[in-house]
């Protein structure tokens, strides 16, 4: 662990990511915690549409809201809704994977047309559908989110295991009577771990971009609660007059996401045995 | 005169600063027209990198030639460096004059293009020839190297031919320009010793019509006497050792060369063969592992309803038995269906018929107390890299439902030490380990649940020939400690004299000669086993000629519902049969 931390922080893009990412983890913390400026919910009726100032950092909204702390409990949010989404994806796109890999034949063609047909559909469209089934609120798009990525999980855990199967020691272990509970765990799962890990920061990236699309449709996080997509679509009608209101839940999607992307680029780089040499 | 080529003092390194990481570190030599230099040396000696540096292709794999010089005399008498020469004129020499066959013919032709495109492509480059003279060149050049029926084979792909067969193509496309130089990268390790012997007469007829110069890269020692005109060894990236052909062989002075010749496996006609352990039916004792017409076939399956149409024959009736304490060795060339026995004896396919007296038992190491076991070809795919050795020693305890406790962590290190290997290798990962090191793991984990018989499948093949001596003189000795009888898979004749009490014969899934190692490498009764025999490279067999022999292995694909027909052997000697040849 020591070993992958200061590999990140000797990779160019992976100090960048590290640092954002490290920003971002903190900002969400102080935001879940209520440790913000102000009090993301209450409305300061005189202040309303206050530009930036010394006492409204990132000025306030249209109901006098103080939108750099609805801006932490913002990213406080989508990255609850991304991190569980995630686990939830990572979770069951393992299982199947490995089920896909390890049990073959029938059960590979099975598992991997379900996942086919749910990639089929571009990631926001299947969320919406699911969110609109089972109706808007924070833990609805978190298993919505989840679903959407569990196929890519699935394909990333399903070909590396197809190859580790075929590997000598697989048929070693099968030599001695492994039984496969053992193989799949240390021989398949504990060699998967690094292509996870890049798979796992990539997909934060993309979560927390669902997140924010579907909260800008009114489907994710319901207001007063803040959440940076909500915080977008709020500003749409005041562009002109407060440009403020867009510009600062813009900014931090895309630089969260960046952070995420350069970290993952970094992981990868370093996990990859061809590319070992970051780690020496 | 000056020689064709003069490499002086030569350096090259890797890596972000290559002048620390020299993998070649000052090698000279010189070679003069028509002259064949073979160089010798173990993997990582920095051979196949001075070959590489002369035409260049280094620069593409992450290496910088540091140092020296290479002069090449071209065909205008001109003299070139090529250490220094730029891009553009590297790129008409590569080919034209230098050219190159590598080791893997399967990996080194473009799998999407038919061979005919790929021949034509260098006269293309080379000569400016296009359409029907390119066509008719391409011809010329597979009659050259004796393919037989050129003009049809010039519209295959690279996967409907066989690896010798590719390896032909590889040499048709190298010699297409009449390179006056021609690098050979071990071009016959990933060949069967038959077709080996056929590239390397082919290699040396090819040279003689020429007048070419040949600089000839090889692990083995053994390949390099039917060829080479001198010699060069070379040891962590310096040459040790350089002179004549017969000098070297007859009188090496440097250490290395003399425990290369020594380490090498020499063939001697049965004369080396084991005279310990003769086998003695009288006396009564069961044997460790019968194999009783084993068949196993793969269906093929086509059609929408995906009938069959047939079966590939992998191994059809093979019978064997092995005494404990006893060795077979299964000899045969890729394909004949020596790994699917092997395979078949641990269950790890299924058999279609046939019985194994211990067999149904030592498949599942868990209802045996003393099982089968197995070690692999490739000590770096058999080891999961993720784990620790101790994890990797314990596996078969708690596969077999043991607990992992004191006496099995003083098993797990008195085997060890056993192998050779320190106690405080427990701890570590595979990767901290050599190649004959992780051998000596994989032979430590077969042994850990007590085995009675253990299939050793082509065990030392990927191994350094030094490393390779080293871990057959361990195997004997295990085999005298614990009894163990072998089940020896090898295509390589003189690694099998050394280790083998008997041997059988495989050709196309079926045994054609089985017996007493001595008598059967000394006085082999069938003709394929005499073929392979007489196909052995060693350094007694100097400028010997092998008849070019372009026949391929039957096509093991029958139609449902085929049966062999029933084998009639004919019996030479105590314990020497061999198949009646139809």
């Amino acid at each position: 662990m020591k070993r992958i931390l200061r590999a990140i922080f000797g990779h160019g893009s992976g100090r960048i990511g590290g640092v954002i990412v490290g920003v971002y983890l903190l900002l969400a913390l102080l935001g879940l915690l209520g440790l913000t400026p102000h009090n993301p919910i209450t409305q300061y009726r005189i202040d309303r549409l206050h530009a930036p100032s010394a006492a409204y950092w990132m000025g306030t909204d249209l109901f006098g809201r103080d939108v750099a702390s609805r801006l932490m409990a913002g990213i406080g949010q989508s990255f609850t809704v991304a991190f569980f989404s995630v686990a939830f994806a990572t979770l069951a796109g393992t299982v199947m994977g490995l089920a896909a890999a390890w049990l073959g034949r029938r059960w590979d063609g099975i598992v991997m047309r379900i996942m086919d047909v749910l990639l089929a559909f571009p990631a926001i469209l299947l969320a919406l559908l699911i969110v609109t089934v089972a109706g808007p609120g924070t833990w609805t798009s978190v298993v919505a989110i989840g679903i959407v990525y569990t196929p890519i999980f699935t394909r990333v855990v399903r070909g590396p295991a197809l190859s580790l199967k075929a590997r000598e020691f697989v048929d070693a272990a099968r030599t001695f009577g492994s039984s496969p509970s053992y193989i799949v765990t240390r021989h398949l799962l504990l060699n998967l771990v690094a292509p996870l890990t890049v798979q796992v920061t990539l997909a934060l990236a993309w979560a927390l971009l669902t997140e924010a699309g579907l909260s800008f449709l009114g489907l994710g996080t319901q207001p007063p609660a803040a959440s940076l997509g909500l915080m977008l679509s709020d500003s749409r009608n005041l562009m002109e007059t407060a440009p403020w209101l867009m510009i600062f839940p813009g900014l931090a999607i895309m630089i969260s996401i960046l952070g995420f992307n350069l970290l993952g680029d970094a992981l990868r780089d370093i996990l990859d045995p061809k590319t070992r040499r970051a780690l020496a | 005169m000056t020689p064709l080529l003069s490499v002086r003092d030569l350096r090259v390194g890797f890596g972000r600063d290559p002048r620390a990481n020299e993998v070649v570190r000052g090698v000279s030599f010189d070679l003069a027209d028509g002259e064949t230099l073979a160089i010798v040396g173990e993997s990582g000696s920095g051979k196949s990198v001075t070959a590489l540096s002369i035409n260049r292709l280094i620069d593409f794999g992450g290496g910088r030639i540091t140092g020296g010089s290479i002069a090449l005399k071209r065909a205008n008498a001109a003299v070139l460096d090529l250490a220094s020469a730029r891009e553009p004129q590297l790129t008409g020499i590569r080919g034209a004059e230098i050219g190159m066959i590598f080791q893997e013919p399967m990996t080194s032709l473009n799998p999407v293009l038919t061979i005919g495109t790929q021949i034509e492509e260098s006269f293309r480059l080379h000569r400016g020839l296009t359409g029907r003279q390119a066509t008719a060149a391409a011809r010329d050049a597979l009659d050259r190297v004796r393919i037989p029926d050129a003009a049809r084979r010039l519209k295959y792909t690279p996967n409907q031919l066989s690896g010798g067969m590719l390896q032909r193509v590889m040499i048709a496309i190298a010699l297409a320009c009449n390179p006056r130089l021609l690098i050979a990268d071990e071009p016959t390790t990933a060949l069967d010793v038959t077709v080996q012997a056929q590239i390397m007469a082919l290699l040396a007829e090819l040279k003689r019509e020429t007048g070419m110069s040949v600089i000839f890269i090889t692990h083995d020692i053994g390949l390099v006497a039917g060829i080479a005109d001198r010699v060069m060894v070379m040891q962590n990236g310096q040459a040790v050792e350089q002179g004549e052909l017969n000098q070297i062989l007859d009188h090496p002075s440097h250490p290395y060369t003399q425990h290369l010749l020594h380490a090498v496996p020499h063939f001697a006609n049965g004369r080396a063969a084991r005279a310990d352990g003769q086998r003695d039916k009288d006396a009564g004792t069961k044997p460790a592992l019968e194999v009783d017409g084993l068949v196993v076939r793969f269906p093929l399956k086509s059609g929408f309803f995906s009938h069959a149409t047939g079966a590939v024959h992998a191994v059809d009736g093979v019978d064997f038995d092995l005494m404990p304490g006893e060795t077979l060795a299964i000899v045969g060339e890729s394909g004949s269906g020596k790994s699917t026995t092997a395979k078949a004896v641990l269950g790890l396919v299924r058999s279609t018929r046939g019985s194994f007296s211990v067999g149904a038992a030592a498949a599942s190491a868990a209802r045996s107390a003393r099982p089968v076991q197995m070690v692999f070809q490739n000590p770096y795919a058999s080891l999961n890299p993720r784990l620790t050795i101790e994890s990797i020693l314990a596996e078969p305890v708690i596969a077999t439902g043991g607990r992992v406790n004191a006496e099995t962590q003083a098993r797990m290190a008195s085997l060890l030490e056993r192998v050779g290997l320190p106690r405080t290798s427990l701890a570590r990962y595979p990767h901290e380990f050599s190649g004959g090191q992780r051998q000596r793991l994989c032979i430590a984990r077969a042994l850990m649940l007590n085995p009675s018989v253990v299939v050793l499948d082509e065990a030392v093949s990927a191994l350094d020939v030094s490393v390779q001596a080293m871990v057959l003189d361990l195997l004997v000795d295990l085999q005298r400690e614990f009894g163990l009888a072998y089940l020896f898979i090898s295509h390589d004749m003189a690694v099998v004299e050394r280790i083998a009490h008997r041997i059988a014969v495989i050709y196309a899934g079926q045994i054609v000669e089985i017996g007493d190692a001595a008598s059967v490498l000394s006085k082999p009764k069938h003709s394929y086993t005499k073929k392979l025999i007489a196909a052995v490279p060693t350094i007694d067999r100097r400028r010997e000629h092998f008849e070019l022999d372009t026949r391929q292995i039957p096509s093991l694909v029958r139609p449902p519902g085929f049966e062999p027909a029933p084998a009639r052997w004919e019996q030479f000697g105590r314990d020497h049969m061999a198949r009646v040849e139809a």
